[in-house]
């Protein structure tokens, strides 16, 4: 699968993972999933609330928020098509804890921060039997 | 009847639909009719027979981990939701 997201966005996503790091930091994607592509229109970052001392390699938004985030894109004629965070200092890689937290039909869009640097971004999708993440083609569109 | 709202990434396994219309009289039971109706939400909602972790169910805006959990009585015409908590992290 194809997953496509603005420059733009990238930079905004790099910015907010930067200015967290050391900590892990996230948000929503919203979009529109087609046959062959997935098209990133908005993001939508969502506060760490991870307990503090976990945030350099944890990271959870409250239920509340993906309520709150799904109303949003259905009112907008979107979709929620995924979620982004970072692997501060760790690779674009998604963890066995990813795995165990993850649903499937769901872009994850992982961002390695080393040393306060944003430098590698890769999109991931969970298989339908929870046994693994294959990655997607993620495509930054000028 | 109750209805459930299913999340966005799940609604391939309701063919589309993002509101199931359930039987039961508990929490539980209406998870167990919806998941009767499309077998394939079973394994991202449980394990085993345990709700997974990061899989939170509301009653309008009350989470059942405070109400009675599975066993919470619902009446036909609540309305419930599955809500993931999203969370992440990378190799220790």
């Amino acid at each position: 699968m194809k997953v496509i997201l603005a420059r733009s966005l990238q930079r905004q996503i790099f910015e907010q993972m930067e200015t967290s790091y050391p900590n892990e930091a996230g948000g929503f994607l919203l979009g529109r999933a087609g046959a062959e592509a997935i098209v990133i229109e908005d993001i939508m970052a969502v506060d760490n609330v991870f307990a503090e001392e976990e945030q350099y390699h944890r990271y959870a938004m409250r239920p509340q928020d993906w309520m709150r985030f799904e109303d949003e894109a259905d009112a907008r004629g979107l979709a929620l098509v995924g979620y982004y965070h970072s692997h501060p200092d760790s690779a674009a890689i998604p963890s066995e804890y990813d795995r165990e937290h993850a649903l499937p039909n769901f872009v994850y869009i992982i961002t390695a921060v080393m040393m306060a640097r944003a430098r590698d971004m890769r999109a991931w999708r969970l298989r339908a039997d929870r046994s693994a993440f294959d990655r997607d083609n993620l495509e930054i569109d000028a | 009847m109750a209805k459930i709202r299913i999340p966005t990434p799940l609604r391939a396994y309701t063919d589309g639909a993002s509101d199931i219309e359930v039987a039961g009289g508990t929490v539980g039971e209406a998870l167990n009719n919806l998941v009767e109706q499309h077998p394939d939400l079973r394994a991202h909602l449980f394990n085993d027979d345990e709700l997974r972790s990061f899989v939170n169910i509301f009653i309008d805006d009350e989470d059942i981990r405070f109400l009675g959990g599975l066993d919470t009585e619902i009446n036909n015409d609540d309305s419930l939701r599955i809500i993931p908590s999203i969370a992440g992290g990378r190799f220790k």
